[in-house]
């Protein structure tokens, strides 16, 4: 088995994730920053505004596709 | 200048190479491949500032070949994609593929330097010849979505003829310079050109033909279309709002078919339509910095979509598949390929150090400077959907994932360091982005490598990372399609066309029996006179005759004398 996929080390990388996640965070403290707007000054406003945009965005997909999906032989059965 | 300083045209040198090319076997085929590309990629930059080449058509003044700034950028990254796509096809087996990319590829070069709107028209239909040559060498199952495609650009090349006729009939000149969205024939030469952006209604053409060209065709397809539709807008309307939330749609239409896509090129085809967004967008905005962004970003642009398509191109070399359901695991024993696709996924995602966050950053960016919130926070928005769409997405369910039990080669070495070259340009750019800044339209003053920039990119993108896996399970790919606007014409449309003809037939049916019906009444009355006891057939007698004479007579001699 390859060591990328052995759960002991996928568990590994997730520690690693989370705490560059934590690091990008705190990193805003250590520059300087221009807001253009309002909004773009709240704490962490990247990190959570791109999370909560791709929430939005998955389930917004599952919703259109549970109208328009076919199966993948659609046009070659018109 | 005069002409004589011109040696030759860089894109008329690729067709007519093309053209060569495709009378030419074995190693000096390879040679050829090459050396057309890089020779027409120094003409390119042979081409000074000026009009050269003025040619008289009917009562008007053709400029064969219009140099600047704007041109030169997209003229060599053309010439550019078509020498490293040629050195990726060079194990390509189809006699017709490349000399046709070749010609393609040339007709985009001819149209980025036409002067005037008629050369403009001419080298744009070619374009749409040499692409749909490309797509049809893909094989059988090319076949039908080739004619689609064809049908699709054609028509979007008769909208926009109508348009140039429109402003030349209204005085306008014939030369291709801005224009505004102002009159019937204006919005026409618009319409024709978002058509090649894949703009909507009209997107559903690329994902629909691109993916089924082989291997190595559709990392040419990716190159060319799209972008010569995003310098003519840059040239014509720059600055035109409309654009904006064309260009807007384009970025959410792409992310959220990629979301719902199975097909790995497919994927990668709604993602083109996703980062022309970004540059229609930046032209809509039309400041200088966004002006410039959208060339950057064209520029960077079809370096990391030729390699992730070339990646994706190298899988289907190897494995034969195409669907995400069947791949997985490649990583294993595809490192190069793995490690290229990636490199090309995290510079669409302009990640920091690679091409996507030198050159897109510039349209947000101005965008801010205009104090354009939503669009500013749309663009972010839709900056953590390109990672999960296609930053992520792509790599993880081609070479990671569950594992397929495949475990391919990587692909030949012409593959191998077309994909190498175009990885190191791709992180080139991102370090070292000023020789792209040099040749842009206008002076840049931007600087993409500010802490906030750089901590702040890093928060969306890998807060986008925690989305993904979080929501992993609802991403699950599945053995389905998304309809598109191309229902209409590849269901509706012959449904509603076949109905017609029923009904046509139908009514030509009933009209036919109802028309010999009365054929039949009319017989039976020309019979009942004319027929051998009809009244107007039988033989008179002498008698009668000189009876019906004289009736005749009197009745014209007492019309003749009535007083008047």
């Amino acid at each position: 088995m390859h060591w990328l996929v052995r759960p002991e080390n996928i568990r590994k990388l997730w520690i690693a994730f989370i705490a560059i996640l934590v690091l990008t965070v705190l990193a805003e403290f250590f520059v300087e920053s221009h807001p253009h707007f309002g909004i773009d000054a709240l704490p962490a406003f990247n990190a959570w505004f791109g999370f909560i945009g791709c929430v939005i965005l998955v389930f917004g997909s599952k919703l259109l596709g549970m109208w328009l999906k076919r199966p993948d032989d659609y046009y070659d059965k018109q | 200048m005069t002409s004589s300083e011109m040696m030759l045209h860089p894109g008329l040198l690729l067709i007519a190479g093309g053209l060569l090319l495709a009378f030419v076997r074995g190693s000096a085929r390879s040679v050829l491949a090459v050396l057309v590309p890089a020779v027409a990629l120094f003409f390119v930059w042979q081409v000074g500032d000026g009009v050269f080449g003025r040619v008289g058509f009917l009562d008007y003044q053709l400029e064969f070949v219009r140099g600047d700034r704007l041109a030169r950028v997209f003229a060599t990254i053309f010439t550019l994609m078509a020498l490293v796509g040629g050195v990726f096809a060079l194990k390509q087996e189809s006699r017709i593929e490349v000399p046709a990319a070749f010609v393609y590829a040339g007709s985009a070069v001819g149209a980025v330097f036409a002067g005037d709107l008629v050369t403009l028209f001419l080298f744009w239909e070619l374009m749409a010849v040499g692409s749909t040559l490309v797509i049809w060498a893909g094989g059988a199952s090319a076949r039908a979505a080739s004619m689609r495609y064809l049908m699709v650009h054609l028509f979007g090349g008769v909208i926009l003829m109508a348009g140039i006729t429109g402003h030349v009939a209204a005085g306008g000149s014939l030369s291709f310079e801005a224009m505004q969205a102002d009159s019937v024939a204006h919005w026409l030469i618009l319409i024709g050109f978002l058509i090649n952006a894949g703009a909507p209604p009209f997107s559903a053409w690329l994902p629909d033909a691109y993916p089924e060209a082989s291997w190595s065709g559709t990392v040419f397809l990716s190159a060319f279309t799209t972008k010569t539709a995003v310098y003519v807008l840059l040239r014509g309307f720059p600055g035109t709002e409309i654009l904006i939330p064309i260009g807007l749609y384009m970025v959410f239409y792409g992310i959220v078919y990629a979301i719902l896509e199975n097909d790995m090129r497919r994927i990668l085809a709604y993602s083109i339509i996703n980062q022309v967004g970004f540059m229609v967008t930046g032209i809509g905005i039309g400041t200088e910095m966004a002006l410039n962004g959208a060339a950057a970003h064209a520029f960077a642009h079809i370096i990391y979509k030729a390699l992730l398509l070339m990646s994706a191109g190298a899988v289907l070399y190897r494995t034969g598949k195409r669907k995400c359901t069947d791949l997985g695991g490649l990583f294993q024993s595809m490192p190069l390929t793995t490690i290229c696709g990636t490199i090309g996924a995290l510079a669409i995602s302009a990640f920091p150090l690679t091409s996507g966050f030198t050159t897109k950053s510039m349209i947000s960016q101005s965008a801010a400077n205009e104090h354009m919130m939503l669009v500013w926070l749309l663009l972010a928005a839709a900056s953590a959907g390109v990672f999960l769409h296609a930053g992520i997405k792509f790599p993880w369910f081609v070479f990671f994932q569950k594992d397929s039990g495949m475990r391919p080669k990587d692909p030949p070495a012409s593959m191998g360091w077309a994909m190498i070259v175009f990885s190191a340009f791709c992180i080139g750019l991102g370090c070292y982005p000023d020789p792209l800044y040099a040749i842009l339209p206008y002076p840049v003053d931007y600087h993409p490598y500010t802490g906030a920039h750089v901590v702040s990119q890093l928060q969306l993108l890998l807060f986008s990372g925690l989305a993904f896996f979080l929501l992993l399970n609802y991403l699950k790919r599945t053995l389905t399609i998304t309809l598109d606007l191309d229902w209409f014409y590849r269901v509706l449309g012959p449904d509603v066309a076949l109905g017609l003809a029923e009904g046509v037939a139908g009514g030509l049916a009933a009209f036919g029996r109802g028309a010999v019906g009365v054929f039949d009444s009319i017989r039976t009355v020309i019979f009942r006179h004319y027929g051998p006891s009809g009244v107007l057939a039988r033989t008179w007698l002498s008698g009668q005759m000189v009876l019906w004479v004289a009736i005749l007579l009197l009745m014209y001699l007492v019309l003749f004398y009535v007083p008047g």
